[in-house]
């Protein structure tokens, strides 16, 4: 039997859980190998290659080289170890946050200034639904 | 006898650790941040507690998907601040009572909260950060500590009534142990936050002052809250408040609170900050 995901109608949310582990194992891995400085540098050299070496779905692969988090999510990641990749890249979680809700930066940031996302609208799917219309 | 006389709850967001590493902390947007913890970090000089047992989460740091415990406590001798991929923050090592500690995992187990014991690991910003945030910079730890990291990361966590039950096992533990200790729990993590996909940034202020409320006055009513309610109202990272829980049951069923905190933003998330004595 299924087991029930309640979370899986919030919008614009992918919950990692026990699943999306087992189809992110190696994205996660690649992520996690990136906090040894040499790997580092052997994925700056050369990012395919170093992607080459895991055992990555070739959408997996693309979604690191395109830096595009949301899709690299949607496959397995987890942003705390996708965080990885974009500290190699010697940026921050606002700005990774920020390219994930296709906002600037800057906007992004005053959107927290001024005390967040709005939980209201933010809720369930359907909710998003009914205020866009 | 051991005794928990107080606990303290606060976020550890990463970038407060980075602020007061790299010098920020009297910048206009950290001030008001630091701000709230001026009154704890004079309450924590006059406490003077022996021990922490400190709840926090690993980032991806200690475990990557190779090993996930649920609940793991630290028994080791001493654990070094982990390079999270920007070098290792720049405070000291933390010092465990391996004593306390091996008695509370044996009381623990025995009462059928199935812990992991680790012996060997870095931690990272999620236990750092908050002790920074009561002793300031400082060359040594006044205190011991002892981490229990809990798994948030990959979902579900263990449930709030869960950790809930753990901190009343762990305060039955604390007070079976003979030697004369003044011990604190911390809960660590929160408040609402969210930091991935195109909710990202989600802050909920009245989710986050009702459930300080609750976890003050009502804890047994907060701890059924269900997973859903957190990651849906207070955001995917929010969840993290179940470690509060621990904290909370560690203590007495009525508390004085000394001291509430609460500010946005901090980076990506909302700064929630309590001080609970036993009556």
């Amino acid at each position: 039997m299924a087991l029930d995901k309640p979370y899986s109608d919030i919008p614009g949310t992918t919950i990692f859980d026990a699943d999306m582990a087992r189809i992110g194992f190696h994205i996660n891995q690649f992520a996690m190998s990136l906090m040894q400085a040499e790997h580092r540098e052997r994925f700056k050299a050369d990012e395919r290659a170093y992607l080459d070496e895991w055992p990555m779905t070739e959408e997996q692969k693309q979604a690191v080289l395109d830096r595009d988090y949301n899709r690299m999510m949607s496959l397995g990641g987890n942003v705390y170890f996708l965080a990885k990749i974009f500290s190699t890249d010697g940026l921050s979680f606002q700005f990774a946050a920020a390219t994930m809700t296709g906002m600037t930066q800057p906007e992004y940031a005053q959107m927290m200034l001024d005390g967040g996302r709005s939980p209201e609208g933010n809720l369930y799917k359907n909710e998003e639904k009914q205020g866009e219309t | 006898m051991a005794k928990i006389t107080a606990g303290v709850s606060t976020s550890h967001v990463p970038a407060i650790g980075a602020a007061l590493d790299n010098g920020k902390a009297n910048e206009e947007y950290w001030k008001p941040v630091f701000a709230g913890y001026d009154f704890s970090k004079q309450w924590i000089k006059e406490q003077k507690p022996d021990v922490i047992i400190l709840v926090y989460n690993d980032h991806a740091t200690a475990f990557s998907l190779d090993l996930i415990p649920t609940f793991a406590l630290g028994c080791g001798e001493k654990y070094k601040s982990a390079d999270e991929g920007w070098g290792p923050r720049p405070v000291p090592d933390v010092y465990c009572h391996q004593e306390l500690a091996s008695h509370i995992a044996q009381s623990v187990i025995t009462d059928n909260f199935d812990l992991t014991i680790v012996n060997t690991m870095d931690v990272d910003h999620g236990l750092t950060v908050p002790l920074s945030l009561m002793f300031g910079e400082t060359n040594a730890w006044p205190c011991k500590v002892i981490p229990l990291a809990v798994n948030v990361v990959l979902y579900p966590p263990p449930s709030g009534q869960r950790c809930y039950d753990l901190g009343k096992a762990l305060r039955k533990a604390v007070e079976s142990f003979d030697e004369d200790l003044n011990v604190q729990v911390w809960g660590t993590g929160g408040m609402s936050h969210q930091l991935q996909g195109p909710r990202a940034g989600l802050i909920n202020k009245e989710f986050d002052n009702d459930f300080l409320d609750k976890l003050v006055n009502d804890p047994e009513a907060q701890a059924r809250v269900p997973h859903i309610d957190y990651v849906r109202e207070a955001g995917s990272e929010g969840v993290e408040l179940v470690m509060w829980l621990i904290m909370r049951g560690a203590l007495n069923d009525e508390v004085t609170e000394k001291h509430r905190f609460y500010h946005v933003p901090a980076s990506n998330t909302a700064v929630g900050h309590l001080i609970l004595e036993n009556k």
